[in-house]
């Protein structure tokens, strides 16, 4: 029976090749590491290496001594991999601690944009620039005749939303600092 | 001792060194390290092995940590010294084998330079270590040293890279002993979470057909755990299969011993696997070769997986009970939770139909071949030298390729830490270096490397380290003049097209063998084989046997990629048809 059997799949491929899982979600993961030279490299390259998604990353230290830093990734990925991620990061010997703001509770995410939109002094797009950056709670940060440079603070999913708008108003040119999170309540990391 | 002169960074490595334990190193001198040499040269407390290439120093290490359980030591210099480890150091972190690796660099002040036999050692070598150090500061020298040792050996043990500028090695640096470094992030869990002990020992004293499938974690977490392993397996009385990497950790000649599992793994190990209801894995990683096809895996399957390292639980195989500890830990706290836990079996019944089961398979004599008088098939050849062998404390590595797979099929391993292959990476060359290291760990035990004509090629030069050191090792060739795996393929998969595997301008091995200073033997037809093993084994130099085997032969049984365990290719086994059809109910029965 063996013999008659032929290979199912992929014939001559040393190896089993998957089609890609539909089921991806959407982590955010605050991991405490040693600040050391090289330490984001290991981390980027455990991303790059093992085939990982990584949306946004921010890192600065984060302690009074400066000898630990907050790394802040978001990356989506099946269940399993997720899990992956997480336990593969857990693994490097200067990381401390890695949280999973996603799974471990409620969280604020917090992203910094700076958005800078050229339109001419007096028109109806600069005017109207102005207006949406009020609805918006965004600071005129830096200003000329023919441009506002706006900084706007907010969730990732409302920073888009603004930069949309802005994008919509004439030539931009946009900064986004990446997102920060942090778990609602009163316990600490 | 009234006014001590602080030590040199190189004086703080060598007493790191030793203070670690450490008692032989190998490696190769150049530029960036040559401070180092000069206190090796001033001391006699660590061996130097002056190997040929700096990647059989990586192997030597590995063979040397895997034959002993120490952790191997590799010294080699900047540049391309650093860069030639690096196949070295990928294959200690795919099979886990604790190394530390000192690399020489070129001063502080020229990294980043382009400087003469400069490049990024740990940008090179982050992704294929556990971990890896540039020591910037003296200060940092010794704690950095200690650490590198603590970070290779605990938890899932790998290579670690300490990068060591020259401007280092020079200056004075503060000494501190292993015992004043504290790991600061780095602490794996070593016992394993008593609830889900309960419910494992409940599933496996409940289970009707199930498997114990361990793995090289077994065999790394210490000859204890071994024997831990063993006593539970056998409190159960369930069948068991070993992985490559776990060839050793349960005696071999045991009845409950079902073989290796994998693509050239037993029938009775991979149909055990198929038709499980609990699989009991541990310190395995379910591999690709392994596992097959993944979602025809163990389709019917509660798996309990035991493993140190979190990151190879839920990687590949959706695990029900997972344990996170180490397997020597875990295993005594499975034995105390069996005995106060499992009073009354009502499986006996069950386990018996499916050990009758197994014995079906098994009757199928899967490693069974055609035996011929004119030439000699190599197994043959691994089944007369396991035989001549089995009286003696044997150490046994191997290359990469068919002779492997036949290697781990037909010699069998009572003990642990007798079996030196390289398998996450399979890495052709591994053997011989791994074989000298195994005989610098074991100086009056046999020790064989199992090889073929075209693997050995790969790194021959060690050759020399052999005869410099002294060191008896036999080369034990299958010579089938094919890269024989991959000429497998090519017949199974590509039509018969042999697409460079031929082994073209061959050197005579026997010569090669006496231009080293080393003895060479060749066995051509059946009859020459005891004969010739015989002699390899009682001559007191290292030996190059070439042994002229089947060129056409293939490794069977196998489990074709993208197949699943139930679709095995046998070989052609001679038995008789009625045997043959037994088999076949069985695998419908899976």
């Amino acid at each position: 029976m063996a013999k008659k059997k032929k290979p199912a799949a992929q014939p001559g491929s040393a190896y089993i090749i998957q089609p890609p899982d539909p089921n991806e979600e959407r982590h955010t993961l605050a991991v405490v590491v040693t600040n050391e030279p090289g330490v984001l490299a290991r981390v980027i390259g455990l991303f790059s290496g093992r085939g990982y998604n990584i949306e946004s990353l921010t890192v600065a230290p984060v302690n009074e001594d400066e000898s630990m830093s907050r790394i802040t990734i978001v990356t989506s990925g099946t269940p399993m991999i997720i899990e992956q991620i997480k336990n593969q990061l857990n693994r490097l010997v200067p990381v401390h601690d890695v949280h999973d703001l996603t799974e471990e509770g409620p969280f604020v995410e917090r992203e910094l944009a700076l958005v800078k939109v050229i339109a001419k002094s007096r028109s109806h797009e600069r005017r109207e620039s102005l207006r949406i950056a009020e609805i918006f709670g965004a600071k005129v940060a830096d200003t000329t005749t023919d441009s506002f440079a706006f900084s706007m603070t907010g969730s990732p999913e409302k920073v888009m939303a603004f930069v949309d708008l802005m994008r919509a108003l004439g030539k931009t040119e946009v900064v986004l600092s990446g997102v920060v999170a942090i778990a609602r309540g009163s316990e600490a990391l | 001792m009234a006014v001590e002169k602080p030590l040199t960074g190189a004086q703080v490595i060598i007493k790191a060194l030793v203070d670690q334990g450490v008692e032989v190193v190998f490696g190769y001198p150049g530029g960036a390290v040559l401070p180092i040499y000069d206190e090796i040269f001033k001391q006699n407390s660590l061996r130097h092995i002056l190997v040929r290439h700096e990647q059989g120093a990586v192997h030597a290490a590995e063979g040397y940590a895997r034959a002993t359980g120490k952790v191997g030591v590799v010294l080699v210099t900047s540049g391309p010294g650093a860069t030639n480890a690096v196949t070295g150091l990928t294959d200690a972190l795919m099979d886990s084998i604790p190394v530390v690796c000192l690399t020489g660099q070129v001063p502080t002040h020229l990294i980043g330079n382009d400087a003469f036999q400069e490049c990024d050692t740990t940008g090179i070598t982050r992704p294929c270590t556990k971990h890896n150090y540039l020591v910037k500061e003296s200060e940092a020298l010794a704690h950095t040293m200690h650490e590198a040792f603590y970070v290779a050996r605990s938890g899932r043990p790998g290579p670690v890279v300490v990068d060591l500028p020259k401007d280092i090695q020079f200056a004075d640096a503060p000494y501190i002993g292993p015992e004043a470094v504290k790991p600061r992030s780095y602490i794996p869990q070593v016992k394993g979470d008593t609830a889900r002990i309960e419910e494992a020992i409940d599933l496996i004293a409940n289970a009707e057909r199930p498997v114990f499938y361990g793995g090289g974690g077994i065999i790394n977490s210490g000859p204890n755990a071994c024997k831990r392993f063993t006593d539970f397996v056998r409190m159960t009385g369930y069948p068991c299969t070993l992985t490559l990497m776990g060839l050793g950790a349960y005696p071999a000649s045991d009845r409950q011993f079902l073989g290796m599992l994998g693509m050239h793994g037993t029938y009775e190990a991979n149909l055990a696997m198929h038709g499980c209801d609990v699989m009991v894995a541990v310190g395995s990683r379910f591999d690709d070769r392994i596992t097959g096809r993944l979602d025809a895996f163990a389709p019917r399957a509660k798996i309990i997986h035991i493993d140190i390292d979190p990151s190879s639980i839920n990687k590949n195989v959706h695990v029900d009970v997972p344990i996170v500890g180490d397997v020597g830990h875990v295993m005594g706290q499975f034995q105390r939770c069996w005995k106060s836990r499992v009073k009354r079996r009502k499986n006996g019944k069950a386990v018996e139909a499916w050990w009758r089961k197994i014995e079906g398979w098994r009757k199928r004599n899967c490693l069974a071949y055609k035996m011929d008088d004119q030439v000699i098939k190599p197994q043959y050849a691994l089944e007369r030298l396991y035989a001549l062998t089995k009286d003696r404390d044997t150490f046994i590595s191997t290359e990469v390729g068919q002779h492997q797979m036949w290697a781990a099929q037909f010699c069998k391993f009572e003990k642990p830490n007798r079996w030196m292959t390289s398998g996450g990476l399979g890495t052709m060359g591994y053997g011989l270096p791994a074989a000298i290291g195994a005989q610098i760990g074991h100086p009056k035990k046999l020790v064989i490397d199992v090889a073929g004509e075209a693997s050995i090629m790969m790194n021959i030069q060690e050759m020399s380290t052999a005869i410099q050191h002294r060191l008896p090792v036999k080369i034990f060739i299958l010579n089938n003049q094919y890269m024989g795996m991959v000429r497998q393929w090519q017949e199974l998969l590509h039509g018969g097209r042999y697409s460079e595997s031929y082994s073209a301008a061959l050197p005579d091995f026997v010569k090669l063998a006496e231009s080293f200073g080393a003895v060479g033997l060749r066995a051509t037809k059946p009859s020459e084989v005891d004969d010739l093993i015989k002699e390899m084994i009682s001559v007191d130099n290292t030996v190059i046997a070439d042994i002229a085997v089947d060129p056409a032969e293939n490794c069977y049984p196998m489990i074709p990629s993208g197949s699943a365990h139930n679709e095995m290719i046998m070989g052609d086994s001679g038995i008789d048809a009625e045997e043959q059809s037994v088999a076949e109910d069985g695998m419908v029965l899976v």
